[in-house]
């Protein structure tokens, strides 16, 4: 299937579960499980999302200059840089290392 | 203007400014993902949400299906909901309001809404917080499209550590403590294990399955990674002694 139907219908997914929250009862609210599902699953994905774009290639695991961002970014979070010099410090670091010659 | 006395006003529309910026990184790896223009657009105008936006092109960008992309988007999204419900709590709109307000539940404006106090504050504060960003976010989308469209390779550019940097810097807010560290661990350990047997994309799903197990069987804040990618009071809240979160138990 194309991508662009996959896309559309991402959205009307991504709206539905906005729109969920308003519709169902508020003493759904209360339960605390889904919830802490919604978070715990938030963590996962961004942490799994973080080392597919550092370590992945395809099916394969690469170690390359990626590294060197991941290495920059967290340097940067550490410093509580704003996320836009966090994403221009992981460019800048994969840039760089490429140009002194690791891929 | 008496919308800028209010103080849940300007929190919002200082959040707005601060997330709208970060649409240029979005746009710029949307575009050298393999997403053209308007499906890049598209995202920012009617999935608005970054965390799933970022998922989705980062999925098509390691080679992973649609559907793949579509799952992991989805699943990102689910904290929508129950934002969603906070804020339907707080604000009880009506009627197409209700609609209007969905689209724009997300983790910055729910953030800055459920900061104040005053129903009234809160109110300004989703609104402001909510009609800013999706302006903002979008204007700034199609600028880093646009930019990130002319850079020609964008390995040379370094934008795929861009990527990478996106999105610690989007896990980052959420590892306030040891459990959510642990969660992370576990993730990633789970995806750098799968990698090498499963298509690209799908590691992320079977991250998504570790961790909503994490979620149903054990025990621990029921808030915990549901906290805003740029923090609305984050001069108030590095008051706090830190690593401590007011609903930490042990």
């Amino acid at each position: 299937m194309n991508l662009w139907w996959w896309l559309l219908l991402s959205c009307l997914l991504a709206y539905a579960w906005k729109l969920l929250g308003f519709l169902v009862p508020a003493s759904l609210l209360r339960d605390p499980r889904m919830s802490r599902i919604a978070g715990t699953m938030t963590i996962g994905l961004l942490a799994s999302l973080t080392v597919v774009n550092t370590v992945a290639s395809g099916q394969a695991l690469a170690l390359d200059a990626r590294l060197g961002a991941l290495a920059a970014a967290a340097t940067a979070l550490w410093f509580r840089a704003p996320f836009l010099v966090v994403v221009l410090a992981g460019a800048g670091a994969a840039a760089g290392l490429r140009l002194l010659g690791w891929r | 203007m008496k919308l800028l006395q209010s103080p849940a006003a300007r929190v919002g529309l200082s959040i707005s400014i601060a997330t709208g910026l970060y649409g240029v990184s979005f746009g710029a790896l949307s575009v050298t993902s393999g997403l053209d223009f308007w499906q890049t657009m598209a995202l920012s105008l009617l999935l608005f949400s970054g965390g799933s936006q970022f998922a989705f092109i980062g999925v098509v960008a390691g080679g992973g299906s649609g559907v793949a992309a579509m799952g992991a988007a989805t699943l990102l999204g689910m904290r929508n909901g129950i934002y969603g419900m906070q804020i339907n709590a707080l604000l009880q709109p009506r009627g197409w309001l209700r609609f209007a307000a969905a689209h724009v539940t997300i983790d910055e404006s729910t953030a800055t809404s459920t900061g104040q106090t005053d129903p009234l504050e809160q109110k300004r504060g989703f609104w402001t917080a909510g009609i800013g960003i999706f302006i903002l976010w979008n204007l700034f989308t199609a600028a880093g499209a646009l930019a990130g469209g002319a850079l020609g390779d964008p390995k040379q550019w370094g934008l795929d550590g861009a990527a990478v940097a996106a999105f610690l810097g989007l896990l980052w807010p959420r590892l306030k403590g040891r459990e959510p560290v642990a969660i992370a661990v576990a993730c990633a350990l789970a995806t750098v294990l799968a990698v090498p047997f499963v298509p690209a994309g799908v590691p992320i799903l079977v991250a998504a399955v570790v961790a909503a197990g994490i979620g149903w069987f054990s025990h621990g804040r029921s808030d915990e990674g549901l906290e805003p990618d740029v923090d609305p009071y984050a001069e108030q809240h590095s008051a706090r002694p830190s690593g401590q979160h007011p609903g930490d138990t042990p």
